[in-house]
């Protein structure tokens, strides 16, 4: 079960969810009956499955989400974090803390250059600060990445990026998302410029090359 | 070189097939990997199989007709597909795809359906039948009174077996291959020696029914000799286990064209065979699944002579040749052998295909292994079809059982079931609100209706009468089930089949409604909305506006979910009530098959807003693009339907595009197994499944000779997709394709 929260303060030129950036938007839906949705659903959740919260940016609404995954956790529900990493204040410590089994970071740049061209925003460092702070609590984590030719799927730049993690424990695996650009409609219906037009999908044997770099560096690298 | 010493170590000192299985069964832990390619000769001969039923489909659907013999047991001499790549041999007829005319259900249908093909029976046969031979389908109309024919010209109840073979029974294949016929026919003399008086109606039928397997049975022999297959005997080997047990089959469908004729469950007897052949090394995997792939393709190449109005019904020439796979023994070990691969693994040696209905029995213990593998031809191929085990094993009673048809559980060699179509349940809610009489014909159907004539529906009032009209169409639906059995039996009985059951078997009536989340959301319309009915000067209703909101069948919402349970309930509690031929045990199905076309054309407007003429959703489906809260709601919903309430089976079709299931395959196989596990966890029974996109089914409307195999699955079948009419391609195509669970 994937809750898609509204709001983000990232405008990321590739958001395949573009309508749900704006923080002013979405339908509202009490917390106990998202509770009650889960609880329906659980016997199909299997033994890696659960509550995945992701967005927009879940983290902006992280009391909420302490409320949710705290009642989730009571009910033995398998709980998901799907966040860019870029808040870190007191109420995320504590959902991450306690409440949270598994964050899926996503990793948008390794330079803050690259970041603040496909963000639009400053501080690449932000992500690495959050997945510091996940590695010293000892709990899992996955990482995210999409893989763009020549944006972010550079041979010097899969290897900074493995050079940045390869001594982390709890990361089990990183995640490729390879870019595609079925989001585009989205864009267009909500009326604003894709600025990504001239990026082009990766070719297999880019694919396999990227999986081939990360592979030296993570346990277990998976293109979606 | 090395020697290899033979010992026999097979336990056969056994009085059943299930003591067989449960002595000698390998359960396999283990993953797919063990699985080999389609051998030389399997890869010939089925390119000579694949351009025959290319030639069949340029040819109108039919590659030749036999209008010379009456097809039976042992009346065709032998027919080969390429005799020297050959190792599983066997036709119907003397030809491949020929079909062969089998008139004692109905000689009409055989006539209409020659003619269709410009073709006529030779003058012998139209001298006999026309003058002679009275067939089962005459039997039924001597009986029949006005009453039913009345709803069964309406349609009200659609599909009855009353002008054609009425299917359903499993033979049990493997006693052939186990014990040999010679053993079969002196244990039905023994049984038939023991029937004695007093000579009442129920005795005498029965030894003559006896008397009849035991002459079935010694035409099994002589069709073998046809083979140079000495059936008398058993099996001795892998080989022959398969031939034996196919041939036994083929026994039935050379006399039977009944709409389903199931296989049972074969794989698990069948890998003891290979097990035995494997360890003592007279075969390797190649041979294995070289039987099974030709297997395989015989029975893909099973063919019955059908009338074009009966593709309405049943669209896409099934033949249910329905083979159940998986599933726990009571004893808490799995019937999952290697052979349950090599099954499954002919949707990738021979590609994807609706026949065999490869039907896998899901529990929650089965192997992880396996579990995956079936996950991953699912997705694969949209050929396979699950059921739910542990629901049926624990409340039917027996491990060793097959799926009858589509969906239905039939406990092997030990029970049969009478075919019983349905009824149409959403004309018989439309009798509540118009005084009992037929919404298009304005024909009194049933009494003690008053009509209503407020401007607003009134849900207590309608729900009175909807009981009112349950009950009486309960009855006339009986009395026609009645005399179909019993003048099936007296004119077309199935003595092959009947030959490799026990001797006066248990016997379920399988009875069934379709129209189902028609009337929940009707009744839903009119419980929370208000619903405006639209009368003609007849007094008739033929349309109704909505004003407001209602919850719909289909999106975990008990408020109308529970209308969907308490139809069947009632319903099934009517049926219960009324006297069956042979005492057999009512039960009920909800379940369509792709007459939820036919049904939706024969049904006028109803109160949840569906227009006169629009297709049903098949099976316990929601209708439509109703089920909006994603897959799962839709499929919680469908399981609030009490197996106990319709122990013939509840139907659900489910399709969902690839990437709603996950980003990547192995993901996809995950979730799907994970999907399944929690919706029979909910105590639901069947699912259909289908992973593919709408773009694929409407790129093959475009271009079907770019999608020779593109197999999908329909209410408890599959068909080939360019098999079906253009309507129902649309309807399949305006099906719920769920993008998110």
């Amino acid at each position: 079960m994937v809750i898609f929260l509204q709001g983000c303060k990232l405008k990321c030129l590739y958001c395949h969810n573009p309508d749900t950036i704006d923080t002013h938007g979405g339908t509202e839906y009490e917390i106990e009956d998202l509770v009650q949705r889960a609880i329906k659903m659980k016997s199909y959740f299997g033994n890696n499955g659960g509550v995945t919260v992701s967005g927009g940016e879940p983290m902006l609404q992280a009391k909420n989400i302490l409320t949710f995954f705290k009642r989730l956790k009571e009910e033995n529900i398998h709980t998901n974090i799907d966040t860019n990493g870029r808040v870190l204040n007191h109420p995320v410590m504590q959902v991450l803390d306690n409440y949270t089994d598994l964050v899926m970071l996503d990793i948008k740049h390794v330079t803050e250059k690259g970041y603040q061209y496909i963000t639009g925003k400053k501080n690449a460092q932000t992500s690495f600060n959050f997945a510091k702070y996940r590695e010293d609590s000892g709990k899992k984590m996955w990482l995210r990445y999409v893989l763009i030719p020549e944006i972010t799927n550079k041979p010097e730049l899969l290897h900074a990026l493995g050079e940045q993690f390869k001594n982390y424990k709890t990361i089990e695996k990183i995640e490729l998302q390879p870019y595609h650009k079925l989001g585009i409609h989205k864009w267009e219906a909500l009326g604003w410029t894709y600025e990504l037009n001239d990026a082009r999908e990766n070719t297999p044997e880019e694919l396999a090359q990227a999986a081939q770099i990360l592979s030296t560096y993570f346990k277990e690298v998976k293109i979606n | 070189m090395k020697t290899l010493e033979v010992k026999p170590s097979l336990d056969k000192n056994v009085v059943s097939v299930k003591e067989f299985v449960y002595k000698n069964i390998t359960p396999y832990y283990g993953t797919d990997e063990f699985l080999v390619e389609p051998s030389k000769k399997t890869k010939k001969l089925w390119e000579v199989c694949k351009i025959a039923t290319q030639e069949e489909r340029q040819n109108n659907g039919v590659r030749s007709i036999d209008t010379e013999t009456i097809s039976g047991i042992a009346n065709f001499k032998a027919g080969y597909i390429d005799k020297e790549n050959e190792v599983i041999v066997g036709l119907q007829t003397d030809e491949l795809l020929k079909r062969a005319m089998k008139p004692f259900g109905g000689y009409k249908v055989v006539l209409k359906a020659l003619q269709e093909h410009g073709l006529e029976p030779s003058k012998n046969i139209q001298n006999l039948f026309s003058k002679y031979v009275k067939t089962h389908n005459d039997g039924v109309f001597d009986a029949y009174n006005a009453e039913i024919k009345k709803f069964r010209s309406l349609g009200f109840l659609t599909g009855l077996p009353d002008n054609y073979a009425r299917g359903r029974v499993i033979g049990d294949y493997r006693r052939v291959a186990l014990f040999g016929i010679e053993k079969l026919i002196n244990d039905k003399k023994l049984d038939l020696e023991n029937i004695t008086g007093p000579m009442c109606d129920a005795t005498i039928r029965l030894r003559e029914e006896v008397a009849e397997q035991i002459k079935a049975l010694k035409d099994m022999i002589v069709m073998g000799n046809h083979y140079d297959l000495d059936l008398s005997r058993p099996a001795q080997n892998a080989r022959e286990a398969v031939q034996w047990t196919y041939m036994a089959y083929l026994a039935a469908v050379k006399e039977q064209d009944g709409a389903a004729m199931s296989l049972g469950n074969v794989s698990t007897f069948l890998d003891i065979f290979i097990e035995e052949d494997l360890k003592n090394g007279v075969i390797t995997e190649v041979e294995a699944q070289e039987y099974i792939d030709q297997f395989v393709m015989k029975l893909r190449m099973v063919r019955h002579l059908r009338m074009a109005a009966y593709d309405e019904i049943f669209a896409g020439d099934p033949t249910w040749v329905t083979e159940a796979i998986g599933g726990m023994l009571n004893d808490g070990r799995t019937k999952v052998t290697k052979t349950a691969f090599r099954f499954l693994h002919t949707l990738y040696n021979l590609g994807p295909s609706p026949e065999p209905n490869i039907t896998v029995l899901w529990s929650p213990l089965l192997p992880d292994n396996f579990k995956k593998y079936c996950a991953k031809v699912s997705i694969d191929t949209s050929s396979i079809q699950f059921e739910n085990d542990d629901l049926m094993r624990t409340s039917r009673g027996s491990d060793d059982y097959g799926i009858a048809c589509c969906v239905s559980y039939q406990e092997i060699g030990k029970q049969i079931q009478f075919f019983g179509a349905r009824t149409n349940l959403a004309k018989t809610l439309l009798l509540a609100i118009n005084g009992g009489k037929c919404e298009i014909t304005g024909t009194q159907m049933v009494n003690g209706i008053e009509p209503c004539t407020c401007e607003y529906l009134d849900f207590d009032k309608v729900m009175a009468n909807f009981k009112i009209a349950m009950k009486q169409v309960a009855g006339v639906y009986n009395d026609a089930m009645n005399i179909i059995h019993y003048m099936h039996d007296k004119y077309y009985y199935e003595k092959a089949q009947m030959a490799l059951i026990d001797t006066n078997p248990h016997v379920n009536i399988a009875y069934g409604i379709a129209g189902l989340s028609i009337v929940a959301d009707s009744l839903s319309a009119i419980k929370y909305a208000k619903v405006k009915p639209i009368r003609n000067d007849q007094g008739l209703t033929v349309d109704y506006i909505i004003e407001g909101e209602f919850p719909k069948y289909g999106n975990d919402d008990d408020r109308v979910d529970i209308f969907a349970h308490n139809a069947v309930k009632d319903f099934n509690n009517e049926l219960k009530k009324l006297p069956v031929y042979k005492n057999a045990e009512s039960t009920m199905s909800v379940l369509t098959i792709t007459s939820n076309v036919v049904y939706g054309k024969k049904t006028g407007a109803t109160p949840d807003g569906r227009d006169k003429g629009v297709p049903f959703a098949p099976g316990a489906n929601p209708m439509h693009g109703r089920d909006t809260n994603g897959a799962i709601a839709s499929l919680n919903s469908v399981a609030k339907i009490d197996y106990n309430d319709s122990l013939d089976g509840i139907s659900n079709t489910f399709s969902i595009v690839p990437k709603s299931l996950g980003a990547n395959k192995e993901d996809q196989i995950n979730n799907l197994a994970a999907t399944l596990t929690g919706y029979f966890e909910h105590g639901a029974q069947h699912l259909n499944v289908n992973v593919l996109d709408k773009e694929t089914l409407l790129d093959a409307m475009e271009h079907p000779e770019n999608h020779p195999q593109l197999t999908i699955r329909v209410s408890g079948y599959a068909v080939n997709f360019i098999r079906l009419t253009r309507e129902q391609q649309l309807e399949v195509i305006t099906r719920s394709f769920h993008e998110s669970m």
